[in-house]
């Protein structure tokens, strides 16, 4: 147990000492701080093994520092230890959260017991830390993420088809992690030492598409001063990822298409014929069968794409893997800032699994990564979330309200919306405690493109 | 050191056993009283704290500059002010360790006197305090001397050597001397 870290807090300075030269001689790391304030900054600054907490100091007391730390470190085992052993102070301590309970001067048995019920405790924490983690195992697959049906299925899809050559179309709104699922089918190929390329098709002018996408040759336009490979090259025989495929303009979808049927292209103004061979795979957050019946899509570079059809359901589809992937966040977040958090309170949890998710698992990464900054001690609080409240795309608005401010309407767009849904879509009683009548509801509905929408 | 009337049969007694132990030669040392502060009245016994702290500040340290370590033996009760009794008390890896009679005699229990038993515990508890004084620890092993006996029957149990596992630390810390 030479790793084993105890925080003593007692205001005098001999029992202080004598507490802590005694536990160093059994190996333990010890630090004793004189007040139940340093205590607490102790507590949300490092992490700790067990707290021994004397009842009577000035200022804050042994109880009063209990029921702080277990807001702050629920799971830190503490001991309170006293010279004034009384049956009432005993069960208080126990009732705010203390571990154990001696009174001092103990018998060295007596410490030694409470001491190794605490490793034990631990080690059965440290056990539940494992299991978790076995757990969690069954329930990643290549940075993917999910206990629930739907995203076992993907799980299941992307092991299948990891190693075919057909082109994969991923559908899923913004944030669901698309390009994720395209990654995982890209590591788990046998193309996984090769290059993973990503084009963003919104992010590239229409005008520099067609030269990011195959190169050029020296001279092909001006400012061509040397020859380069398109991505398409670059992704050798890996894999080429489209993300945004809706975005792209049709000009460009009529080359992709001759490049996917003939698996060869030149570059811009080059007569060589270079050869594809990396895997496509496709993401879009658009209905494309939608864009191909408006003309916007090419139909046959539509089914040419979408050989294997991907859907990553919203995050509101699959709310049983809110806390799987929060949890998952906060671990990673917590290590990149060299925090201690280890989990969130149930009512941050709550907060949580209560959000609509409108931003999908990114707006959750953000909202956790955030947590991560403000918190302290082990556990993020519900005050350290700030949840951005909105309709989401299933209000048809699109509306978010961030903490950083909105406009008078956006207010009203979610309000009415949220009086709606909590009266069941009832439009007379939602007019009568908005204060509105029901006609001026339907106009602002209208008005706001709100529509009743099937809860899942 | 004796702190107080300590038995000279006893001084002399463990200081063959330490010296072939840690293969260092052993000093007897001239003796201090027993501190007055140190009695604790309540409880009828001494502060060991208070007792090593009398060993260091002792005017004679000077006198005696190569001893590395120092152990004191008295026959005084020893407590700390959260333990109810000490069979011994160390600074981790300092210079001074101390050790108490009081509770290694069997007539503490009850029993008739035993001075070969008596002989064996004190240097079972010696040789665990001077073991602090090198920086060791508590060892998880029984039958090692580095065991922490929270009673008799646990120092009777345990060897009066270092494990296979504390011995090369001690070595180690050993080596710096």
């Amino acid at each position: 147990m030479a790793h084993t870290r105890i925080l003593i807090v007692d205001d005098e300075e001999v029992m202080r000492d004598s507490l802590s030269d005694w536990l160093r001689e059994d190996g333990y790391d010890v630090v004793a701080v004189e007040s139940g304030a340093e205590a607490i900054e102790k507590v949300k600054a490092e992490a700790w093994n067990a707290l021994l907490v004397d009842l009577k100091m000035p200022g804050m007391d042994g109880i009063e520092v209990v029921r702080q730390v277990k807001k702050i470190s629920p799971e830190l085992p503490m001991i309170m230890v006293t010279a004034y052993a009384t049956v009432d102070t005993a069960v208080q301590a126990m009732k705010e959260g203390a571990y154990d309970y001696i009174a001092k001067p103990f018998d060295p048995e007596q410490v030694g017991l409470a001491i190794r019920k605490i490793i034990a405790h631990q080690e059965l924490l440290e056990e539940n830390v494992a299991l978790r983690q076995a757990l969690r195992k069954k329930h990643e697959f290549q940075n993917l993420i999910g206990k629930g049906r739907k995203m076992q299925e993907i799980m299941e899809t992307v092991q299948t088809i990891a190693d075919s050559n057909a082109n994969v179309l991923i559908t899923g709104e913004s944030g669901t992690g698309k390009e994720v699922v395209a990654r995982a089918i890209h590591q788990a190929s046998s193309r996984r030492e090769r290059p993973f390329v990503a084009v963003s098709c919104a992010a590239i002018p229409e005008t520099l598409l067609a030269s990011e996408l195959f190169g050029y040759e020296k001279g092909a336009f001006t400012g061509a001063t040397a020859q380069k490979r398109g991505r398409l090259e670059q992704a050798e025989d890996g894999t080429i990822f489209f993300d945004e495929i809706g975005d792209m303009s049709l000009a460009t979808q009529v080359d992709l298409l001759r490049v996917l049927q003939e698996r060869e292209f030149r570059r811009v103004g080059g007569e060589v014929l270079v050869r594809l061979e990396a895997r496509v795979i496709s993401a879009t957050n658009k209905n494309l069968k939608k864009l191909v019946q408006d003309g916007k899509f090419r139909e046959d570079l539509y089914y040419r794409l979408n050989v294997i059809p991907i859907h990553v359901p919203p995050l509101r589809e699959r709310k049983e893997d809110i806390s799987l992937l929060a949890l998952h966040f906060l671990k990673k977040y917590s290590v990149e800032n060299g925090k201690h958090l280890t989990d969130f309170s149930p009512e941050a949890m709550e907060l949580l699994l209560k959000h609509d998710w409108p931003g999908n698992v990114r707006e959750l990464e953000n909202s956790v990564e955030r947590a991560v900054i403000v918190a302290s001690g082990s556990l993020v609080q519900a005050e350290n979330l700030t949840l951005e409240m909105g309709l989401g795309p299933r209000g048809g608005t699109g509306v978010s309200l961030s903490s950083e401010g909105a406009s008078l309407e956006d207010v009203e767009k979610v309000h009415i919306l949220r009086v709606l849904k909590a009266n069941d879509w009832n439009v007379k009683k939602s007019s009568e405690i908005l204060g509105i009548d029901r006609t001026t509801l339907y106009k602002k509905m209208r008005e706001y493109g709100v529509e009743k929408v099937k809860e899942e | 050191m004796p702190l107080g009337k300590v038995p000279e049969t006893l001084l002399d007694g463990i200081r063959v056993p330490i010296e072939e132990i840690f293969g260092w030669p052993t000093i007897p040392m001239e003796g201090i009283g027993i501190p007055p502060q140190a009695f604790i009245e309540k409880r009828n016994q001494f502060y060991s704290h208070v007792l090593l702290k009398a060993m260091a500040d002792a005017r004679w340290q000077s006198s005696y500059p190569e001893c590395e370590k120092i152990l004191g033996i008295t026959r005084a009760d020893l407590a700390t002010p959260v333990l109810t009794f000490v069979f011994g008390e160390a600074q981790l890896g300092g210079r001074f360790g101390l050790i108490s009679l009081a509770r290694l005699g069997q007539e503490f229990y009850g029993q008739p006197e035993n001075e070969n038993q008596l002989l064996v515990r004190t240097v079972k508890e010696a040789v665990h305090e001077l073991g602090h004084t090198f920086g060791l620890v508590h060892c998880t092993f029984e039958s090692c001397v580095m065991y922490f006996s929270i009673n008799i029957r646990d120092v009777d149990d345990k060897g009066v050597d270092f494990c296979s596992g504390c011995w090369p630390v001690l070595a180690k810390k050993m080596e710096v001397f």
